[in-house]
């Protein structure tokens, strides 16, 4: 008895369990990896929840591997239980698994899919029938059909079916899948093998393509040729859970299905399916608060069967279902339809293995690796020095991150000894034995540690609350080498960076961006499409930042003020880095405004004017200027106290900068003496958290300077032009005598005149980039 | 009433405008004829035909029928069935969606009669949706049914016909209400006169609204119970768009007298791309993500848009439709709010006007109108 299915058809499976129930077979033969007979036992096992899958995978290599899912409406999964509770024996009868990854050649990174090639027989049965979607023409010729459970031979819906795909197979020979030769001389031999063991009674469940070839006369000897030196691999199999997500995957079994929560309710409801769907439809919308009552139910019922009479259909299907549901429950919106879908077509239940189904791969692949990499798991605390510029070392960071990844803390980075180059890394490692049970929870997200994390990191990826968490998790990706990751990655970030209206957020994710392009170059990871999205980002922040920056109070002042900081030092990190054409210019354009816009926080405009004066686009005379604008006598004292705060605070070098610029110095002097002594109190705070920071030598320099005041010698409006800050005239003789020592410290050659040399000194910012 | 009712006919039968069952008579017989499918009491067509009249197709007897609405065919089917489970039918969108379109020749195939229209207005009184009275009638004879003025509502109950309510979200809150009774009773009691008017078999509803719209009457969630809702999509693809708003742009331009443009199909493509990527917050690459702004951008924008660009080309330019022409439009279009737009819009400029080749043009004119 040959019974004819489609994968994950819940139709098939009722009329599986039926013809089962009819004919009482003395064995069941299901179409599958015949080295997995030894699990099939489990399937029983009360723990065993479907979906789940039947994962081969080659032992010295565990991301080779194929699936079989099963669903509990899987055809297969019924047969097998029926046989179990029935005390019936059941085998596998497809070629071994041990055979067909030999086969299908290795892909790398994700888990193998199998070839798809070739016809699709059910479509061709759907065309012929005048049916666009073969998925509807099923459901309607067989789901449908047997569905009614009114069928008088339960067998009558297989022999027609081995009719039409024998009629098929004759126009279309192997229909483009050349191994199912094989593959069916093996189901052949195992199914004689099966009549000498059990009797003539015997079921086969099996894909219906499959049906023709299993009930053709052949030799024994030419099926035993056809499979006469398969090459082989060492394959391991086990259960592994499974999610409905992932049963729409092609894999395996080659039906994906785009809805299995819809068939498992078709499998599961006894009766009256559209009325129990509604139900529950209802149930999950009145469940997140919309108003639905039981009319609502009833009408979209209504409907549901009219628009299958309008498109001549025996009964109202998953189209119909949800049009109804949408245009009655749903107002017409699709966002309450996004929940049905999630929730109910597709549906999100986990499915679970019991502890006796053997080990995951995963954990093989971490040992096999550990091995390599010589980094033996041990209890111990130790610490371990990484130089990225040797392979092994460069390994063992990226499985290292990877574990991080996947929540396996085996190692913590630590802070560097010492060294701060970006080439060199620290890490605190110590196995705890619960990691062993981490690594078995990881195992659901793949078999090797690559693809584990790798689709770990895409799901949170996909779900990350926050931009910066995205931006985070974009950096880790690179530490830890997923190049596959990286574009999901990639595009949540662009989506997520694009949506987000708050430049604050913003402007947190630009510099880990930033950095990561630096450790794209000593990884020589490609970073382009990182580089555009960081590039992206700069610009938005440069539209927005002046508006987000107005009208701020003094703490939420406080909280932008690092951020400007930070998007200034990863502007400076990225034009190095990528081609930006003209980003330095739009930021320094975005410091500009920020520095001349009254709306904008003092603290930050004396910030942002302190910034351009050090790279050098602010003239020492514009510096003055702007002091002088922003501690004129109308300015309220504690404004013009942040504005100094801003612009002579944070940078270490804020103090020298007053040592070295008598005019600063002199309008701050002018402005702190003319502050009224009723508002003295109140700028105080500011100006001590400013000056405190300062190092005690600046200070008393500074405190010097002030007491002896302005001297003759050191008039700051004298006319001669000198580089800003500095004293007029050089010392030609002084300055001299530093030429040699410099030319060695710069590389270069002969001929620097002293013009250039005064030049390169006059920004703090350029004298610390040599 | 009726001696303005055939106005147009008797000016010699060029109405502006002809409601849709006379201009499509042709059409609409040819369908009866051919229609061998059960019909629901009173629907001058199966539901089959109409579905068909409204996405076009060919008869056996090789009649082409017309597309009406150029749009998913599931919309449509959705929609008549609803009405043949004598369901009211409520067809939203943005405006510039057709809806209007849609329901008028739904009920010219349905009801054979397009005209039981209540225009939906912020003053739409309780009189237009339920009856009045003929006070000279009234006040010298006395209540009679003879003094009663029935609404297009109270018609279309007692002949059996389609309603059409249009904008019925600026009707006010206790106006709506009044259809609450009439499509859950079916009914509609003249207390005056001790009488009620019961609705007939095939009377149905079909009411538009636009959910973009502020500051407009929601609609309570007991009326909203009455309907079922179709959402009309903006168009699916560029082409189709562009292919819209290329036609409604010559025609509009003949009846304003424009000179005839030589090349505006470029110009045309860019009004709708950029229409398009900000209204669904994602570049047509599918790459880039973007913020929407606040206003709709629907096609009937982006006609205004382009049409506004041809009179500026046509009258004070060289007759070329130019960037220049257009960018002004768009970021008018485009900036509804002036802080969170104009962010919204420079955005998109610096990060996707700027980058596209070929849009050098375009971005120096939208730097000119913005600055």
């Amino acid at each position: 008895m040959l019974l004819g299915v489609r994968h994950h058809g819940p139709g098939s499976a009722r009329a599986v369990l039926a013809a089962l129930e009819a004919v009482r077979p003395s064995a069941v033969l299901v179409e599958g990896p015949p080295d997995g007979d030894a699990l099939l036992a489990l399937a029983a096992d009360e723990r065993m929840r479907p979906p789940v899958a039947l994962l081969a995978h080659a032992v010295d290599d565990p991301g080779h591997a194929a699936f079989w899912p099963m669903a509990e409406f899987s055809p297969e999964w019924v047969a097998i239980r029926w046989a179990l509770a029935h005390g019936t024996p059941v085998r596998f009868v497809d070629l071994p698994a041990a055979h067909s990854l030999a086969l299908t050649e290795r892909t790398e990174g994700a888990p193998q899919e199998q070839d798809r090639g070739g016809i699709d027989p059910v479509g061709i049965l759907a065309g012929t029938a005048g049916y666009d979607d073969p998925e509807r023409w099923w459901e309607d010729v067989v789901e449908h059909r047997a569905a009614d459970g009114t069928l008088a031979d339960p067998l009558a819906p297989f022999a027609a079916l081995a009719e039409a795909m024998a009629a098929l197979r004759e126009a279309y020979g192997d229909g483009g899948h050349p191994r199912d030769a094989v593959r069916e001389a093996c189901m052949r031999l195992r199914l004689r093998a099966a009549r000498k063991e059990f009797g003539e009674h015997i079921a086969v469940v099996c894909g219906a393509w499959h049906v023709p070839a299993l009930a053709a006369r052949t030799t024994v000897a030419a099926d035993k040729a056809l499979l006469k030196g398969l090459p082989k691999v060492k394959a391991e199999l086990t259960w592994v859970p499974w999610t409905p997500r992932r049963l729409a995957r092609r894999s395996g079994y080659g039906a994906g299905i785009e809805s299995p929560g819809w068939y498992g309710h078709l499998f599961a409801a006894p009766d009256r399916t559209v009325e129990r769907w509604m139900t529950k439809v209802a149930g999950l919308l009145r469940g997140e608060d919309r108003p639905v009552s039981s009319a609502h139910v009833i009408e979209a019922v209504r409907l549901a069967a009219t628009l299958a009479a309008l498109r001549d259909r025996p009964a109202p299907g998953l189209a119909e279902a949800t049009d109804a549901v949408r245009a009655v429950m749903c107002d017409g919106s699709d966002v309450p339809l996004g929940l049905v879908r999630d929730r109910l077509v597709v549906g999100g239940m986990l499915g679970e293995v019991p502890d006796r189904a053997p080990a995951v791969p995963l954990q093989r692949d971490l040992a096999r690796q550990q091995r390599t990499l010589r980094l033996r798991p041990e209890a111990q605390e130790r610490e371990l020095e990484l130089d990225l510029r040797k392979d092994t070392d460069a390994a063992r960071s990226t499985m290292l991150h990877r574990l991080r990844l996947l929540d396996i803390g085996w190692g913590e980075p630590a802070a560097g000894r010492g060294s701060t180059g970006t080439f060199r890394e620290s890490w605190r490692l110590r196995w705890e034995p619960e990691l062993s049970v981490r690594v078995a929870e990881a195992g659901v997200w793949g078999s090797t540690v690559l693809s584990a994390a790798t689709a770990r990191t895409v799901s949170d990826a996909v779900s990350a609350a926050s931009l910066s968490g995205i931006t985070v998790l974009a950096e880790r990706c690179l530490l830890a080498g997923l190049p596959e990751a990286l574009p999901v990655v990639m595009r949540a970030l662009a989506d997520r960076a694009a949506l987000d209206a708050d430049v604050g957020h913003l402007a947190d994710a630009l510099p880990p961006l930033a950095r990561s392009l630096r450790y794209g170059d000593v990884r020589a990871t490609d970073t382009s499409d990182l580089a555009k999205v960081a590039v992206g980002l700069a610009e938005r922040i440069c539209v927005g930042l002046p508006r987000a920056c107005a009208g701020l109070d003094a703490d939420s002042a406080g909280r932008m003020l690092p951020r400007v900081e930070g998007v200034h030092t990863a502007v400076g990190l990225l034009a190095g880095a990528v081609p930006a054409d003209g980003l330095r210019e739009r930021w320094a354009g975005v410091l500009g405004t920020l520095s001349a816009r009254d709306t904008v926080a003092g603290v930050i405009r004396g910030r942002a004017t302190r910034l351009l004066l050090d790279e050098g686009r602010l003239a020492g005379e514009g510096a003055a200027r702007l002091m002088g604008l922003a501690l004129s006598p109308g300015t309220p004292p504690a404004d013009a106290a942040a504005w100094i705060e801003g612009f002579l605070g944070g940078a270490a070098a804020g103090g020298m900068l007053l040592v070295h610029d008598e005019r600063l110095l002199a309008l701050l002097d002018a402005w702190l003496t003319g502050v009224p002594a009723v508002m003295f109190t109140d700028v105080l705070p500011l100006l001590r958290r400013t000056f405190s920071a300062y190092e005690p030598g600046t200070r008393r320099t500074l405190g010097e300077l002030v007491r002896r005041g302005r001297g003759p010698d050191r008039a700051a409006d004298r006319v001669e032009v000198s580089a800003p800050g500095f004293g007029a005239g050089l010392d030609e003789e002084r300055a001299a005598a530093v030429i040699p020592v410099l030319q060695l410290l710069l590389g270069t050659g002969t001929g620097t005149g002293i013009g250039r040399v005064a030049g390169a000194g006059t920004g703090p910012e350029r004298a610390a980039s040599r | 009433m009726t001696a303005f009712a055939d106005t147009a006919a008797a000016a010699g039968g060029e109405a502006l405008r002809p409601h849709a069952e006379r201009a499509f008579a042709d059409e609409l017989a040819a369908l009866a004829a051919a229609d061998d499918r059960p019909r629901p009491a009173r629907w001058k067509l199966s539901p089959w035909a109409v579905a068909t009249y409204l996405l076009g197709g060919t008869l056996p007897d090789g009649t082409l029928i017309t597309p009406k609405y150029v749009g998913p065919r599931r919309l449509v089917e959705v929609a008549v069935s609803t009405l043949a489970t004598d369901r009211a039918l409520l067809l939203l969108g943005v405006p510039g969606t057709a809806k209007t379109w849609v329901s008028e020749h739904l009920a010219a195939a349905v009801s054979g009669d397009s005209t039981l229209l209540v225009q939906g207005t912020a003053g739409t009184p309780e009189e237009a949706v339920r009856y009045g009275w003929n006070y000279a009638s009234l006040l010298a004879h006395g209540p009679s049914s003879e003094a009663l003025v029935p609404s297009p509502v109270m018609r279309a109950m007692a002949e059996g016909m389609t309603a059409r309510v249009e904008e019925l979200t600026r009707i006010p809150a206790d106006v709506q209400d009044a259809l609450i009774t009439i499509l859950s009773e079916k009914t509609l009691p003249v207390p005056e006169l001790g009488q009620e008017v019961q609705a007939v078999r095939g009377f149905n509803l079909i009411a538009t609204a636009n959910d973009r719209d502020r500051g407009v009457n929601e609609l309570s969630s007991a009326l909203r119970r009455r309907f079922s809702t179709v959402v009309l999509p903006l168009p699916a693809t560029p082409e189709a768009e562009v292919d819209i708003v290329s036609r409604r742009v010559e025609q509009m331009g003949r009846s304003l007298d424009l000179p005839p443009v030589p090349d505006g199909v470029a110009e045309i493509r860019r009004v709708v791309t950029v229409f398009r990527e900000l209204r669904d917050g994602v570049t047509t690459d599918g790459r880039t993500r973007l913020k929407s702004p606040s206003g709709t951008l629907s096609t009937a924008e982006a006609i205004s848009v382009v049409t506004g660009g041809l009179a500026l080309a046509a009258h004070f330019g060289d007759g070329v439709l130019r960037p220049g022409d257009v960018a002004a439009g768009v970021l008018g279009a485009v900036v509804r709010d002036p802080s969170a737009d104009r962010v919204v819009w420079q955005e998109y400029v610096e990060t996707v006007v700027r980058e596209r080749d070929g849009w050098k043009d375009f971005y120096r004119a939208c730097r000119e109108v913005s600055a």
